[in-house]
C-alpha cells in the first residue's frame, strides 16, 4: 500500500476494518456455493482433483458451473471450455472498470489478476479511494478464493460419497444453481428478451447437433441484440446490494 | 481431454481477467463490445438452464429435473440464498423420483 498517492486521505482503523469484515463476510456466503460446485462436479464425472483443480485454476463460478454443466449433459470438454470462456469475458469489463482505481502495476496486477471476480468488483467498485478499493478487492477476493477452494474441496468429498447423483436430484441442482446466477440480471427487460430467446435457441438445436452445441450457440442471441439496440444494462457490473450477504451494511 | 479442458479454461480465463486490467480502455470501451460481453452471459446461462433441465443427449424429456427448477424458482421469488434454491432444486426432484 505504499504507493498510494499522497493528495488521498488515509483510511482510517474504523472503516478500513469494516471493510475487511464485509469481505470476510463475503467470502463465507461464496462457500456455500462452493460446496454444490465441489458436489455438482463429482456428479457430472470429474474426479475430486480435476474438481479441485477447476477451482484453483478458473476460479469463476458462472464458468466452472458451465463447464461441468455441458459436461454432465454429454457434451465435449472442448464445448464446456469455450461456454466456460465465453462467460468468463464479463471479468475483462470489471478489469476496465477497477484498472484506474486499483491502479496496481506489474507483479500486483498480475497476481490480483487471478482473484478478479463479481465479488470482488462488487466490494471495491464504487469506493472513493484507491486505498478503499484495493482493502476491498483484496480482502473479498482473497476471502472468496480460500472459502471456495476449500468448499470445493468439502463439496466433491461428500458429492463422491453420496454415489448416485439422480437419487439427491443433483442433476435437477446444475439447473437450480444456473437459474440462481442469471436471476439478479432478469431485472432489465433486454436482459429477460435475451434469456428467452437463448432458451429458444438452445432447446431447438438440441435434436438436431451435439450436445454442448446448443449453449454455444445461444452466444448468437448475445451478439445479435448486442449490435442492434443500444442503450446501456444497469445490471452490468455486480453492486454490494446483489451480494449474498455482508456487503449491504455500509452502501 | 478433461485435463486439457480444465488448464485450457484456467489459462483462458485468466487471460481474460488481466486484460480487463492491461488493455488500455479505449481498445475495449466501445459500447457495442461492452453490450455484447454484458449479454454473453444472460443469452448462454438462459440456454444452459433450458439443456441442464430438459434435454437428454440429443433428445427434449419433460421429468423430475423441471420440478426441480419451477421449485427453485419459487425460492428465488422467496428471496432465498443460493445454497438454500440449490437444495430446493435437488430435493424437489430426488423426493419426485421416490413417488
Amino acid at each position: 500500500m505504499t504507493d498510494v498517492p499522497y493528495s488521498e486521505p488515509a483510511l482510517d482503523r474504523i472503516e478500513r476494518s469494516a471493510i475487511i469484515r464485509d469481505g470476510i463476510a463475503v467470502g463465507v456466503a461464496t462457500g456455500a456455493y462452493g460446496i454444490s460446485f465441489g458436489a455438482i462436479s463429482v456428479a457430472a464425472g470429474l474426479t475430486i482433483v480435476q474438481t479441485c483443480a477447476l477451482s484453483l485454476l478458473v476460479f469463476t463460478g458462472a464458468s466452472q458451473f458451465a463447464l461441468v454443466g455441458v459436461i454432465a449433459s454429454g457434451g465435449a470438454p472442448l464445448s464446456g471450455a469455450l461456454t466456460g470462456l465465453l462467460l468468463g469475458t464479463r471479468n475483462t469489463l470489471y478489469g476496465l472498470r477497477l484498472a484506474p482505481l486499483l491502479a496496481w502495476r506489474g507483479w500486483r496486477r498480475a497476481a490480483a489478476a487471478q482473484i478478479l471476480i463479481d465479488e470482488s468488483t462488487a466490494m471495491s467498485v464504487n469506493r472513493e479511494t484507491t486505498e478503499a478499493a484495493r482493502v476491498g478487492f483484496l480482502s473479498t477476493g482473497l476471502a472468496v478464493f480460500a472459502l471456495w477452494n476449500l468448499a470445493t474441496l468439502g463439496g466433491a468429498i461428500a458429492g463422491e460419497a453420496l454415489g448416485d447423483p439422480r437419487t439427491y436430484g443433483l442433476d435437477a441442482a446444475v439447473g437450480g444453481a444456473f437459474l440462481a446466477l442469471l436471476w439478479p440480471r432478469l431485472k432489465d427487460h433486454r436482459n429477460q428478451v435475451c434469456a428467452v430467446l437463448g432458451v429458444v435457441v438452445a432447446l431447438s438445436l438440441v435434436p438436431a447437433t451435439p450436445a454442448g452445441v446448443p449453449v454455444l450457440a445461444a452466444a448468437i442471441v448475445a451478439l445479435v441484440i448486442g449490435t442492434f439496440t443500444h442503450s446501456a444494462d444497469p445490471t452490468e457490473i455486480p453492486s454490494r446490494d446483489d451480494l449474498p450477504s455482508g456487503g449491504e451494511r455500509h452502501s | 481431454m478433461m485435463w486439457a479442458a480444465i488448464i485450457f479454461t484456467g489459462i483462458g480465463c485468466y487471460l481474460l481477467k488481466i486484460a480487463g486490467l492491461s488493455v488500455p480502455a479505449a481498445v475495449l470501451e466501445r459500447p457495442v463490445v461492452q453490450r455484447i460481453a454484458d449479454l454473453l452471459p444472460v443469452a448462454l446461462l438462459a440456454a444452459l438452464i433450458a439443456v441442464q433441465v430438459v434435454a437428454n443427449g440429443t433428445q427434449l424429456a419433460i421429468d423430475a429435473r423441471l420440478a426441480g427448477l419451477l421449485a427453485a424458482l419459487v425460492a428465488l421469488l422467496l428471496r432465498a440464498p443460493f445454497i438454500v434454491v440449490v437444495l430446493v432444486a435437488a430435493l424437489t426432484a430426488a423426493l419426485i423420483r421416490l413417488l
